[in-house]
């Protein structure tokens, strides 16, 4: 091969090279991204992100968010700041704690279960076993209000009505009805 | 068009205070021509909606920029089923699409009831022309879709790329008809203490009413899960979100109500409570309009922040006031028919239900707001999402799940506790097996355990009644199994439909349950790189990076990243996600960037993709993968629970004459029709047992 040739051929070669690998329009495909490191597939950060609220406003979790549509320019930066403080070994509690008193206290999916938040907890539940415990007792009393008690037209022993059984109970309900 | 369609909205207007005003006032009572002029104040107000929406429409259509509206929503390259869609993607457009239906249900009202509840009709014209007039004052004094710009733009600015989704073309007009639907239901009620007339005829008047907009909302939030599944990109499709909240709502009132009224139609017993119900479910849908479009708790799906909350409050607290007062009022006249004469019985099985679900409303409401209290309180803001949401309403939803199965083992009236334990049998064993089963698979996630084994129970339940019923009916009738299927269901339709939904709820919970093992990575992959990851059940999934090809669509630019999927080595096909950025008729961009998921669904899991954006404007590519198991089963929960409610709201297959009346009074469930062939069948076997 020529000399000349060879490197028209290689220059061809690299200016494929540089068109395929590039697209056409990198805005349209998004913000840039860094790659992927190890981090971001820590499972230890995954369960505290999604723990921690982001700050955009979207009222999702960081994790969520950050994964989310990947548009959120705030959560990448608190998901780096998370890496951060892990890597200086801080345990997840000790980043969630300084995440709160950075943030605030509404940094947290959920509130922590002490003091008035335990109210947030507990009402439900408790509030449905006041309404049961209210309501078995009202039916209880009402219960034993009633002047008798009807027995059950049918023994618990009686095994399933034959076809004639039903017949017959099908005829007499006839000329009831009748 | 516009005049024409304000000109139209004031007409809504004068035709709701006509109606509200003279039916409220009962002054048309004994006045057959006052009495008509509220009805047809109704069906004007119904046909100046019309005139109204289509103003709007042809100003979409038509691409009127100099319309706010049209020129906030919408852009000359909008695809044309978005540019009508558009109607109701913004808070005007939904607040005259809200009153243009609510109009449309008022007037249906008057026509398809039966002429028996003639004297209810006047005052239910009135509630809805009244509530209607109320949506329209809120777009005439505050959001008026019709409102004209200074100028008029070259173009708009096109429709939220999230919202350009077959999803969001039905998913919110379906929620709407179930929020809107319940204004009828609750319309009666009001009539019923209004008119004195509280026996069960305003109950049988909204039968049909209460399960179609209980379906519209189940309808409406199930299509929300699958826009938020395919189109945010999150790879869920609940996320106990404020709006997503108050859609749950409603659902859960209208569900107690769907159950609580068999008492009453059966036993003349919770009328009070049942009153109670529709009013409160009429007041949560209104809440939940509130929530979404006052901006007083943040968000995603919320509108742009505007004063019409004031309105919204307004009118909720008025309503609820004047619905509650007027309770009081009639409380004497709503005293039980008879009494409950066991605990082992279905009524209050039924009651102890209703708890649970009223129970569930109240914690996502008082999730929903803590937030508020807090900050009220303490001064401090604090968020409420999915961890709180899921640590009170689990144990809650399996306690209503394990009821659901009971139900329908329990006799009306009283149940002897040897026939409990007979009922209980098979149900239990399956549950066991069930539990067993997955022990044995290896599953150690106690809730997910716990939902599915007592999806084993309710699933024992149901098949125990239809066998029973088969059975019945076979050895009777000597039918063959598909035709004594058939007919059982054919004759008591609301009853195997109910058990229908059952089963759809308890599929919908095993879907759930799927979800406690999604699995997830994200990864960079240059073309002809690949990633792996295992799935729930053993499987390991490797994933090919082929390219990412870009190309201009009608109004976007599309970067489509492809990857090839392989299960354990086998090639199974290639998945493709996408970026999408929207241009105007002129190229120029308008929104940010949007993905576009990649989905491979099967009956076991689904592999979700997104393509997350570029490494260097190159093919190099970051994406998120992610493993969600048993998501087709909740499509197919919803499927499930939407066919047997339409099932249970088909006409006919009711018990019928005074026979039917009388069984019913008994507090037997029989579904006589008279010769040649009575289908007394099962139920009575079950009717007197297990009904």
């Amino acid at each position: 091969m020529e000399r000349r040739e060879f490197f028209t051929s290689l220059g061809a070669m690299t200016a494929l090279w540089w068109q395929d690998d590039r697209l056409r329009d990198p805005a349209a495909a998004g913000a840039l991204r860094n790659p992927v490191g190890e981090g971001d597939n820590d499972a230890v950060i995954r369960s505290l992100e999604l723990t921690l609220k982001c700050t955009c406003g979207c009222n999702l979790d960081i994790f969520t968010c950050r994964t989310t549509d990947f548009t959120c320019s705030y959560s990448p930066q608190l998901h780096a700041e998370i890496l951060t403080h892990y890597e200086q070994g801080l345990t997840p509690e000790e980043i969630s704690q300084v995440f709160v008193e950075k943030y605030g206290e509404q940094i947290l999916m959920a509130p922590t279960p002490v003091g008035f938040n335990l109210a947030g907890y507990l009402v439900p539940g408790l509030a449905i076993l006041v309404a049961g415990s209210v309501l078995a007792v009202v039916l209880a009393r009402k219960q034993r209000t009633l002047p008798t008690t009807i027995e059950s037209p049918i023994p618990d022993d009686l095994a399933a009505p034959t076809g004639e059984d039903l017949s017959r109970l099908e005829q007499e309900l006839s000329e009831v009805a009748d | 068009m516009t005049l024409l369609g304000q000109f139209a909205l004031w007409l809504a207007l004068f035709a709701g205070i006509w109606g509200a005003g003279v039916g409220l006032s009962g002054r048309w009572k004994g006045n057959p021509e006052l009495a008509a002029s509220v009805t047809r104040a109704a069906y004007g107000q119904m046909i100046a909606m019309i005139v109204a929406a289509l103003a709007l429409w042809k100003g979409l259509i038509t691409h009127d920029f100099n319309i706010e509206y049209v020129a906030a929503y919408t852009s000359r390259n909008l695809p044309t089923s978005y540019v009508v869609t558009a109607f109701w993607a913004g808070q005007k457009g939904s607040l005259l699409f809200w009153a243009l239906v609510l109009s449309l249900f008022g007037a249906v009202a008057q026509v398809v009831t039966s002429r028996r509840h003639a004297r209810l009709l006047p005052y239910v014209a009135a509630i809805t022309t009244g509530v209607t007039a109320f949506f329209v004052v809120t777009m005439l004094f505050s959001a008026n879709p019709f409102e004209r710009l200074a100028f008029t733009p070259a173009d708009g600015r096109g429709l939220n790329p999230q919202l350009q989704n077959p999803g969001m073309v039905i998913h919110p007009p379906m929620l709407y008809l179930g929020y809107i639907s319940i204004t009828i239901p609750f319309a009666f009620a009001i009539a019923a203490l209004l008119s004195k007339k509280l026996d069960t005829g305003w109950i049988h008047a909204i039968r049909k009413w209460t399960i179609l907009s209980w379906l519209f909302l189940s309808v409406g939030i199930t299509l929300g899960m699958w826009w938020a599944y395919v189109e945010l990109g999150w790879g869920g499709y609940w996320a106990w979100d404020p709006v997503e909240n108050a859609s749950l709502l409603p659902w859960l009132t209208m569900t107690a109500f769907l159950h609580s009224v068999m008492i009453q139609e059966k036993r003349g017993m919770l009328k009070r409570w049942n009153v109670s119900l529709i009013v409160v479910t009429f007041l949560l849908s209104i809440f939940g309009t509130f929530i979404t479009r006052s901006g007083v708790i943040a968000s995603v799906h919320s509108f742009t922040q505007s004063n019409v909350g004031y309105f919204f409050l307004g009118f909720l607290l008025t309503v609820g006031v004047l619905s509650f007062s007027l309770l009081y009022l009639r409380w004497p006249a709503l005293e039980a028919d008879s009494k409950l004469e066991s605990m082992a019985s279905r009524e209050a099985a039924f009651l102890f239900n209703n708890l649970i679900l009223v129970g569930i409303a109240f914690s996502v409401l008082w999730g929903t707001l803590f937030p508020i209290l807090s900050e009220a309180v303490r001064g401090v803001k604090i968020t409420v999402g999915p961890p709180f949401f899921n640590r009170v309403n689990i144990p809650l939803g399996l306690f209503l799940l394990f009821l659901t199965g009971v139900g329908p083992l329990i006799a009306w009236r009283r149940t002897s506790p040897a026939n409990l334990r007979r009922q209980f049998v098979f149900p239990t064993i399956l549950a066991v097996v069930v539990a067993l089963s997955l022990l044995a698979a290896g599953m150690r996630n106690g809730w997910a355990m716990m939902s599915i084994s007592l999806a084993g129970f309710v699933l024992g339940t149901v098949l125990q009644e239809f066998q029973r019923g088969i059975a019945a009916r076979m050895r009777m009738y000597s039918e063959v199994f598909p035709l004594a299927l058939a007919r059982l269901i054919n004759r008591n339709r609301r009853r195997y439909g109910g058990y229908l939904v059952h089963v759809g709820i308890l599929v919908l919970f095993v879907a759930f349950a799927g979800m406690a093992f999604k699995t997830n990575r994200e990864a960079t992959l240059s073309p002809g790189e690949t990633a792996s990851l295992a799935s729930p059940y053993g499987h390991t999934y490797t994933f090919t990076h082929l390219g990412v090809s870009q190309y201009t669509a009608l109004n976007r630019i599309v970067s489509a990243a492809t990857l090839e999927v392989a299960r354990d080595g086998t090639k199974i096909g290639v998945i493709k996600s996408e970026k999408r950025q929207h241009v105007d008729s002129f190229g120029e961009k308008t929104f940010e960037p949007s993905t576009e998921v990649g989905i491979m669904s099967d009956l076991r899991e689904d592999i979700y993709v997104v393509y997350a954006g570029s490494i260097g404007g190159t093919e190099r590519a970051n994406f998120a993968i992610t493993i969600n198991p048993l998501v087709w089963w909740v499509w197919a929960g919803g499927a499930i629970l939407v066919f047997g409610g339409l099932l249970a709201m088909w006409p006919g297959g009711r018990p019928v004459g005074r026979l039917g009346r009388r069984e019913a009074q008994a507090g037997f469930e029989t579904t006589l029709s008279g010769p040649p062939e009575p289908a007394v069948a099962a139920p009575v076997v079950t009717g007197v047992e297990a009904n």
